[in-house]
């Protein structure tokens, strides 16, 4: 009995962990590659966001972590489960594009939908709804339905009822895309805050320079024909990031290299 | 071409359906012929089988299963028996150059046929010119729609007896009566169509139309009638299956000169469930017929119009 | 007699003048009363034309005579209602609609065949299934069970087409959705198919009022007993007293539009969410 030893700091925890992914899709005329060779590992407490132009896989690849597509080669594994497991065992929380709220359930009804499905207790679902609502600054607005709401708070509705169950991936399909600038600025802190309380692990899909930089640790810039990791940008930023840091040189700089990555995959094509 | 594999399959089923269906509808009358012709049934006492449930008759007697299929007055006619009848009395009226006998489902087609696309053609174009008017005037619009809208909740073909014996005190043609019953059925499919189609056109399109200081009538030659098109077709689909069932309603209360809707009233007093069953057919292959050509004319039409598929 | 006449023309004059004027107005009380006066303009003309002209009450009975017919011949009508309407049309439309429902949901985990009975579907919706009713009447007898049997012959496509539809309608990100929950397929029914299907299954079910009142009646002019709207009808046209025919039509107005009505009004509680009921 040695409780003298060192204590180990855990290695960080690998939650996706995708290596040479594959996909094709068959269509009428030919086959379109939307994934080649796609490896990356992402790990626990990491933000990562996808970035690139229409059509480079960033979607379809968030679609295969959460077993939405099946890939053709390749290994990809969740929480060290196959995907199709990790969705079994809830291991994600999903958030489209758009808000996808159900217009007959109130704003509470909707974030207590995968609740029910998932068989909480009643009380248990009132305690959550409440918990996540706070957290999106969305309290007082549990009675009214969705089609009451402006399209910044349905898209918080959908973010709160994907954080609503127990799960410690937050998988994001430009969330944010349909909204305007002001709005979205204003998300894009909230998110942050919210994955700085919640500790979760978030992969984001956006094709905005300035939202990707201002978000995340890890940029995965992406390019299509075949769909493609081009480039992935380590952020150099710190946890803590007010609106302006966006304005010093240090922001600039990472956002130039994302630019400069987002071109190199551009002139690969012509 | 999966489509057309799984319509078959959903026909089939039916088709299926149909035949078993024949077995316990049909087993009481087949007892009755195979114990008058000397044959073993159980029960043998008349009064006790018919108290008896079809299907527990049936169960007791898989024998005369065989029979069921071609009795003369079935309950139910087998689907073959029906097609021979069918064929008979078209088909083969032709070959026998007996194409417009009482006889021939050809002639009662045609006489149902020309009421409902008369009634049809001036229903259509009584639907249209109410439609314009409506979408002209704002106090036809206030005053006509909402009873429009109203009167299609109303069981209209209930007063198409009603009708024919009017028309007929005022000695009017008999297809002129049958064919008011089809204008009055596929009227008002086509006002609330061509209401909303003449009303499509968007804020953007009105106000581009109003820059060019076009009048009302360029307006709806040029933008509103070319955009209700869809519409229109549309409306027409539903209007011809409407007419003819008018048609067909309107025969049961003025048989004498013949129809489809005849056939079935004539067949429904003598008992001739194969006679019920293949004019009802024909009345189902016109039905067909006039909705798959006014689905024809749509697609050549829209697509000359440029409307996409 | 001809001032019976021009005082009709006159007052249609005068009130499509109102019409024309008030339909100007945006006031919500012109949205009632424009059509109402249109509907009364209607009335007297039909009345003044009647009696000015003197026409045969053989062919055209005036308004009056109608009312004064309905009003004398209440108990007659409501016995003819409960026979056609409570017993055979409604028992129908229960049944009928219901079964269309529920094989729409028997075949939700069949995309096969939900291709092949969609087109099988609206091909025999568009049939004059009407037709039928004698054969029905042959099997079920006389009595309102065969009028039932016709009408939920006539729902049963209409409804089944509706629902099959409305089952498909939810959009495919929810469906993903649901799929992230690892909800089954049951849950993804009761939660999120079967509510997005309600708008298509109220259509269908609106649609089948008409159908099965009129199924109901047209059944009854291939036998039924002493009673019953469409047996009245066809009596009654053929011993020439149209003003009782009119009266059952009236009855047949009002039932056909309550019934409607009722089915909207249901509608617009149970589907408040969908655009269409919000405005």
């Amino acid at each position: 009995m040695n409780n003298e030893t060192i204590p180990q700091v855990d290695p960080p925890k690998a939650v996706v962990e995708a290596r040479g992914l594959d996909l094709t899709f068959q269509t009428k005329d030919s086959p379109i590659q939307a994934l080649k060779d796609v490896s990356l590992t992402i790990e626990q407490g990491d933000f990562v966001s996808f970035i690139g132009p229409s059509g480079c896989g960033k979607t379809t690849f968030l679609r295969c972590i959460a077993a939405l597509e099946q890939p053709t080669g390749g290994n990809l594994t969740v929480n060290g489960m196959t995907p199709d497991e990790a969705r079994r065992s809830r291991a994600y929380g999903y958030v489209f594009q758009a808000a996808g709220l159900y217009p007959w359930r109130t704003i509470a009804k909707n974030i207590k939908l995968p609740l029910e499905i998932m068989g909480y207790s009643r009380a248990d679902q009132d305690e959550r709804v409440k918990k996540v609502l706070q957290l999106v600054d969305l309290e007082g607005f549990g009675g009214k339905f969705p089609w009451q709401l402006s399209g910044g708070m349905q898209q918080r509705a959908s973010i709160a009822r994907a954080l609503a169950f127990d799960a410690d991936i937050l998988l994001m399909d430009e969330p944010f895309g349909a909204l305007d600038e002001i709005v979205r600025d204003h998300l894009n802190e909230q998110l942050l805050k919210l994955w700085e309380r919640t500790n979760k692990t978030i992969a984001f899909v956006t094709h905005s320079i300035p939202e990707a930089v201002y978000l995340s640790t890890r940029i995965v810039v992406m390019s299509p024909r075949p769909g493609r990791i081009t480039d992935v940008i380590e952020s150099p930023l710190p946890k803590e990031r007010p609106l302006d840091i966006r304005d010093t040189p240090e922001f600039l700089e990472v956002a130039h290299r994302v630019r400069e990555g987002l071109r190199a995959g551009h002139a690969y094509d012509d | 071409m999966k489509s057309v594999l799984a319509i078959l399959t959903v026909v089939v089923a039916l088709v299926g359906f149909w035949y078993a269906a024949c077995v316990p509808m049909n087993i009481h009358e087949a007892a009755m012929q195979a114990q008058r012709a000397g044959e073993e049934v159980t029960p043998a006492e008349a009064p006790e089988r018919r108290h008896m449930g079809r299907i527990s008759l049936a169960l007791k007697n898989t024998g005369l299963w065989s029979t069921v299929f071609s009795q003369e007055r079935p309950q139910l006619p087998a689907p073959h028996q029906v097609a021979q009848e069918f064929w008979k009395t078209t088909w083969g009226m032709i070959e026998r150059g007996r194409a417009f006998s009482k006889r021939s489902l050809i002639l009662h087609g045609w006489i149902t046929l020309s009421a409902t696309l008369l009634g049809f053609a001036f229903g259509t174009a009584l639907g249209i010119v109410l439609a314009v008017s409506i979408v002209h005037s704002r106090a036809m619009d206030m005053s006509v729609m909402p009873w429009i809208i109203a009167s299609q909740t109303v069981p209209i073909l209930a007063i198409a007896p009603m009708i024919v014996v009017v028309l007929a005190a005022l000695s009017v043609d008999d297809i002129v009566a049958k064919g008011v019953i089809s204008m009055y059925l596929s009227f008002f499919p086509v006002v609330v169509g061509m209401v909303k189609g003449l009303r499509s056109p968007d804020a953007m399109q009105m106000d581009q139309m109003k820059t060019w200081n076009a009048t009302r009538t360029e307006t709806l030659w040029k933008l509103r009638l070319p955009s209700s098109t869809p519409y229109l077709f549309a409306s027409l689909k539903v209007g011809v299956a409407a007419s003819l069932i008018g048609a067909v309603v309107a025969e049961l209360s003025l048989s004498s000169n013949g129809g489809l809707g005849a056939r079935l009233l004539a067949g429904s007093y003598y008992g001739q469930t194969v006679q019920i069953w293949s004019a009802l057919f024909a009345a189902a292959a016109l039905a067909a017929v006039l909705v798959w050509a006014i689905g024809v004319a749509q697609k050549v039409t829209l697509k000359r119009m440029g409307f996409a598929q | 007699m001809m001032a019976w006449v021009f005082g009709s023309l006159l007052f249609w004059a005068a009130a499509w003048a109102l019409n024309v004027r008030l339909s100007r107005l945006s006031a919500p009380w012109v949205r009632f009363f424009v059509p109402a006066l249109f509907g009364m303009t209607v009335i007297i003309v039909w009345e003044g034309m009647v009696r000015g002209f003197g026409v045969n009450p053989v062919l055209l009975p005036a308004p009056s005579a109608i009312a004064a017919t309905f009003v004398g011949e209440i108990p007659t009508l409501w016995g003819d209602l409960v026979q056609t309407f409570f017993k055979g049309a409604l028992s129908g439309y229960v049944i009928g609609c219901t079964a269309g429902v529920l094989t729409a949901i028997a075949v939700d985990r069949s995309p096969f065949l939900q291709r092949g009975l969609l087109p099988v579907g609206n091909f025999v919706a568009a049939l004059p299934i009407v037709g039928m009713a004698p054969i029905l009447v042959m099997w079920f007898g006389f009595g309102w069970q065969s009028k039932a049997a016709v009408v939920v012959v006539m729902v049963f496509f209409p409804m089944l087409v509706n629902a099959v539809e409305g089952l498909r309608a939810s959009e495919t990100m929810q469906r993903d959705l649901m799929h992230t929950y690892a909800a089954t397929p049951g849950q993804g029914l009761r939660k999120l198919r079967l509510p997005a299907a309600m708008p298509f299954i109220f259509n269908g079910l609106k649609i089948c009022t008409t159908l099965a009142l009129i199924g109901a009646i047209v059944a009854e002019f291939f036998g039924s007993p002493i009673k019953g709207m469409g047996f009245r009808i066809s009596t009654e046209v053929g011993r020439l007293a149209l003003d009782m025919v009119w009266a059952e039509i009236v009855v047949a107005a009002i039932v056909g539009s309550a019934f409607y009505g009722a089915v909207a009004l249901a509608e617009r509680v149970i589907t408040f969410w969908h655009p269409s009921q919000r405005g």
